[in-house]
């Protein structure tokens, strides 16, 4: 066993106890990006010597025997839609090719005080729209458990990279199940925080409202640790909610007899995978074994989640990525004839289709004339699925649902038709438009060896209990832990 | 058709408030080396942001409060979406159905008619300044742009006036008035000239008879007070005639050309903006409490209506000198300054009102920037009181403050230029005139009384002025008897 296939509550503990050092297992972490790294394709900008050289001052604090931070020497990959400062961001898009942001986002700079390096930026849908990381201009990232299947998305670069081992722990972004999708798909655990919990500072925003910044981990444990860290208030952004951050680790350790769960009804109807099916039910019954009880419950207004969240989240791109105009920075074509044809032409080719698609359609829902039909109504409709939520959490602690309808697809199966591609996210969406925080942890495997992600939806603020549920979950899964065995279509041709 | 004039205007003034009204970058821009004065939050840098300036709240409501507003105690923010290259987020971070303040009114006096009217306010709301295009040479001949975002972000209160306005002096009446309550209030400077106080109008004729109302029109880029008059009358003028020749007012927004003195349409309703406004996801709803707004209101300064009426009454003035004198706050400060240490009001007004104001406006100065201090400007007057200069020599002595910056004494130090004290020498001077000037000797002594006044300007020339007129005369009557 290499070391960048540990966690990162194994690899602090080791580094604690001189076992290892970080500049080893940041020494592994690069030897597997070389090795696998050209067919996942997770990563777009690599930080090898910076981040040999912080491993390097990791170690030599151990040496000297400073008191160590909470996150020394963990090698964490950032999806490319989070500012770092002195490194491009191009959240995925020609249009931001070659900006450099001179700031950090807060999570960045939270994560450095932590003693994280970070290693690179991973790929992502442009924007984060799109749920299959298909959507990037630099190519699509490959799922390490079928190289001909999508890693999901739009964190598809983040949850491939950790899936892979590329990276102990990695930082998505969440706006309509972004980071959850993808760690089902790649067998590990996403968690989407409360809106407000984690500053979107530096966030490079897609849907304002909608957007927040989780951890992408290999086990519950990490999340924790990372929640720990990330969260909290800031002052440089006003919807960052200033409430204490509980000891995340702590809550994972209790149990979760008589938790009450409830398991809403309308997310187990059509187009769900039979296999997803299973799975749930088979995970259902471990969580009664473990005392909890459990209740199917309804949420009625669920049908109305994915036309409001995606009138919400475009007519808000619409304006958020109305700035990429080739004027300040990023893309700029040669040749226009004056400030209208340089708009035009800059945004008709810096950006991709998707991205031009929503932008589109996001403008028509603001314009004058239908902005009452449609933005107005997806706001009050918005409300009626809180509500729906609201009157669940009043009866149950947790709910429990798919995170996607289906494993993993394969590339090019849903590129054609955008509205197929859409559902993959029926289940995770109307989590953001509620804002409540949900985890997606593995609970098994399809048939054909494809993660299969359990959700488990909290109230406002109500991390710690998911983090629980989890944690008592993971640790009670009859279903054995594996490892995507990475293998090309060449490789795998050989071997079979 | 008579038609009658119907004016509404916005105006937008700059909040002075130290830091800028989303970031902790200076609101001190003018004059600072391009985008130096800027950040990733006012540069609109992806994934920055706003984060609201207190101050700005503070400042915005102090100014709803003195225009007598309503405050709203949950407002919002809205974005307004728009491409420009000096808007680097490409939306205005604005108010739009819930704004600040609403209905409030402001009272201005007419002179002419004696007239008081109270000018409501539609809306007083809180949003960002964007930056500055500068061109080499001029826009139309620049074969580029530039973009200066220093001004990005600075805090701007948006002020809306029903369309109560009959003439364009009323509107130039009411702009004076405000300019100098956002002065007192000390939320603005007012400058016109240098953008911090704008002024856009909506104008439009109605058919005196029927009441039907006429098309509007909206007038921007009109930078001082006397451009906003003239524009205004412009259109007054451009639009009844277009009546008069049977033609039709369209809806549009036109530019006030300072250079050609007239308007020039910028664009149609057909080519108007949708800003597709929607609530500024970024933000919180702006709540204000009720403490908050009634300590703002105890602690308001002294209006100039206030100020206008102590005038009156401390100073013994009169209301029109009162008025003029309140009319900016540094002039009331000039004034006021200066009467501290000066007891002849009136003589003091007028000299201000007078003199002063005549040569800043020929010098296009402010007051802040006279010349003659109001400490000089008394020591001139005490001169003056003393004899030592006529009234007539103060005039030149003032030119030469003006001009100089040096005080009255020193003038008159260095150019000898003082009364003749010395009784011996104007007689001299009389005996001089008087054996000059036989003729009118006879006529006086026939009663002719003008030709006393005739020798007592002989006398003045000799001296150049500097003889006391009331001594030269009894000088000249006593030696004609002799």
């Amino acid at each position: 066993m290499t070391l960048n296939q540990l966690t990162a509550h194994e690899v602090v503990n080791l580094i604690k106890k001189k076992k290892i050092t970080a500049y080893e297992v940041m020494q592994d972490i690069f030897n597997q990006i070389d090795k696998v790294d050209n067919l996942i394709k997770a990563f777009l900008i690599i930080n090898r010597e910076e981040a040999l050289r912080q491993a390097k001052e990791i170690d030599a604090k151990v040496k000297n025997g400073e008191e160590l931070p909470p996150l020394a020497g963990i090698a964490v990959a950032i999806k490319d839609i989070i500012a770092t400062q002195g490194t491009e961001t191009t959240c995925g898009s020609k249009i931001l090719k070659g900006f450099i942001p001179p700031y950090n986002a807060t999570v960045i700079n939270k994560l450095r005080e932590a003693g994280a390096i970070i290693i690179g930026k991973t790929n992502m849908d442009e924007f984060a729209m799109g749920s299959s990381t298909e959507n990037s201009a630099f190519g699509p990232t490959y799922n390490p458990w079928d190289l001909e299947r999508v890693p999901g998305g739009s964190s598809g670069g983040s949850a491939a990279a950790v899936a892979a081992d590329e990276a102990i722990v990695a930082l998505g972004t969440d706006t309509g199940g972004s980071i959850r999708q993808p760690a089902s798909f790649c067998g590990i655990v996403g968690l989407k925080p409360t809106y407000g919990r984690v500053s979107r500072y530096g966030l490079i925003a897609y849907a304002s409202s909608l957007d927040q910044i989780g951890p992408i981990t290999k086990d519950v444990t990490d999340c924790a640790l990372i929640m720990k860290v990330i969260s909290g208030h800031d002052n440089m952004d006003s919807t960052s909610v200033n409430l204490e951050v509980p000891d995340y680790l702590k809550y994972c350790q209790a149990g979760i007899k008589d938790l009450k769960i409830g398991v809403p009804m309308e997310y187990f109807i059509e187009g769900i995978d039979p296999e997803v099916k299973s799975a749930l039910n088979r995970t259902l019954k471990i969580f009664e074994k473990l005392g909890a009880n459990i209740e199917e419950t309804s949420l009625p207004h669920t049908e109305y989640s994915l036309p409001t969240y995606y009138l919400i989240a475009i007519a808000e791109a619409s304006s958020n990525l109305a700035r990429y105009d080739g004027v300040q920075y990023g893309y700029r074509v040669e040749d226009y004839e004056d400030l209208s044809s340089m708009y035009q032409k800059t945004r008709s080719e810096g950006f991709g289709s998707e991205v031009k698609r929503r932008i589109m359609l996001g403008t028509y829902a603001l314009s004058s004339g239908y902005y009452d039909a449609y933005y107005l109504k997806a706001q009050k409709v918005r409300t009626l699925i809180k509500e729906d939520f609201d009157k669940a959490f009043s009866k149950y602690d947790i709910l429990i649902a798919p995170t996607s309808p289906t494993p993993a697809f394969k590339l090019n199966e849903k590129v054609s038709n955008s509205l197929t591609m859409y559902l993959s996210d029926i289940y995770t969406n109307p989590i953001n438009l509620a804002g409540i925080p949900a985890i997606s942890i593995n609970c098994g495997y399809s048939k054909s060896n494809l993660p299969i992600g359990l959700q488990i939806i909290g109230k406002h603020f109500g991390e710690g209990t998911i983090l629980r549920a989890a944690f008592n979950f993971e640790q009670n899964n009859d279903v054995e832990k594996k490892k995507p065995s990475i293998k090309s279509a060449k490789h795998k041709e050989a071997t079979e | 058709m008579k038609e009658e004039v119907v004016i509404g205007l916005e105006i937008h003034i700059q909040l002075m408030t130290k830091a800028k009204m989303f970031c902790h970058c200076s609101t001190d821009y003018i004059g600072k080396e391009p985008n130096t004065n800027t950040c990733p939050v006012c540069l609109g840098l992806p994934g920055s942001l706003p984060v609201l300036n207190k101050k700005v709240l503070e400042f915005a409501i102090r100014t709803a409060v003195a225009l007598n507003c309503k405050i709203n105690q949950v407002s919002r923010f809205h974005r307004k979406n728009y491409f420009y290259p000096d808007l680097p987020k490409a939306y205005q971070i604005s108010q739009y159905d819930t704004p600040l303040g609403v209905n409030g009114y402001m009272e201005i006096s007419l002179p002419e008619s004696k007239e008081k009217r109270k000018i409501r306010i539609t809306r007083v709301h809180i949003e960002e300044d964007a930056g500055k295009l500068v061109h080499e040479g001029d826009i139309t001949s620049s074969p580029y742009s530039l973009v200066d975002y220093n001004r990005c972000g600075i805090p701007l209160a948006e002020i809306v006036t029903e369309p109560d306005f009959s003439s364009p002096e009323e509107a130039r009446i009411f702009l004076v008035k405000l300019r100098s309550i956002v002065q007192h209030l000390g939320v603005c400077d007012g400058n016109m000239e240098e953008g911090s106080m704008r002024c856009d109008a909506n104008i439009s004729l109605k058919d005196a008879k029927t009441s039907a109302l006429g098309t509007k029109v909206e007038i921007k880029n009109m930078n001082s007070f006397k451009a906003v008059k003239k524009a205004l009358q412009f259109e007054v003028d451009r639009q009844k005639k277009l009546l008069d020749e049977g033609g039709k007012i369209i809806q549009e927004t036109r530019h006030w050309d300072e250079s050609k003195n007239i308007t020039v349409s910028m664009r149609s309703k057909e080519e108007a903006h949708d800003y597709r406004y929607f609530p500024e996801p970024d933000l919180l709803p702006l709540k204000v409490d009720l403490k908050m707004i009634d300590e703002i209101r105890k602690n308001l300064p002294e209006l100039p209506e206030a100020r206008r009426k102590r005038f009156i009454k401390d100073y013994q003035i009169p209301e029109y000198d009162a008025e003029i004198l309140t009319s900016s706050k540094a002039l009331g400060d000039y004034y006021e300054k200066a009467a501290s240490s000066y007891s002849n009001r009136k003589v003091l007004s007028n000299w201000i009102m007078g003199e002063l104001l005549r040569n800043l406006n020929e010098e296009k100065k402010e007051i802040e920037y006279s010349p003659i201090s109001s400490e000089n400007l008394v020591g001139m007057l005490n001169l003056i009181d003393k004899g030592v200069i006529s009234g007539k020599m103060a005039k030149d002595i003032f030119e030469k403050m003006f001009k100089t910056g040096k005080d009255a004494s020193q003038i008159v130090k260095e150019s000898g230029i003082t009364q003749i004290t010395d009784e011996n020498e104007l007689f001299k001077v009389v005996d001089k005139v008087i054996n000059e000037n036989p003729k009118s000797v006879d006529d006086f002594n026939q009663g002719k009384e003008k030709a006393l006044n005739y020798l007592v300007g002989q006398v003045m020339r000799y001296t150049k002025g500097r003889a006391k007129p009331d001594f030269v005369f009894e000088a000249i009557k006593q030696r004609i008897k002799e």
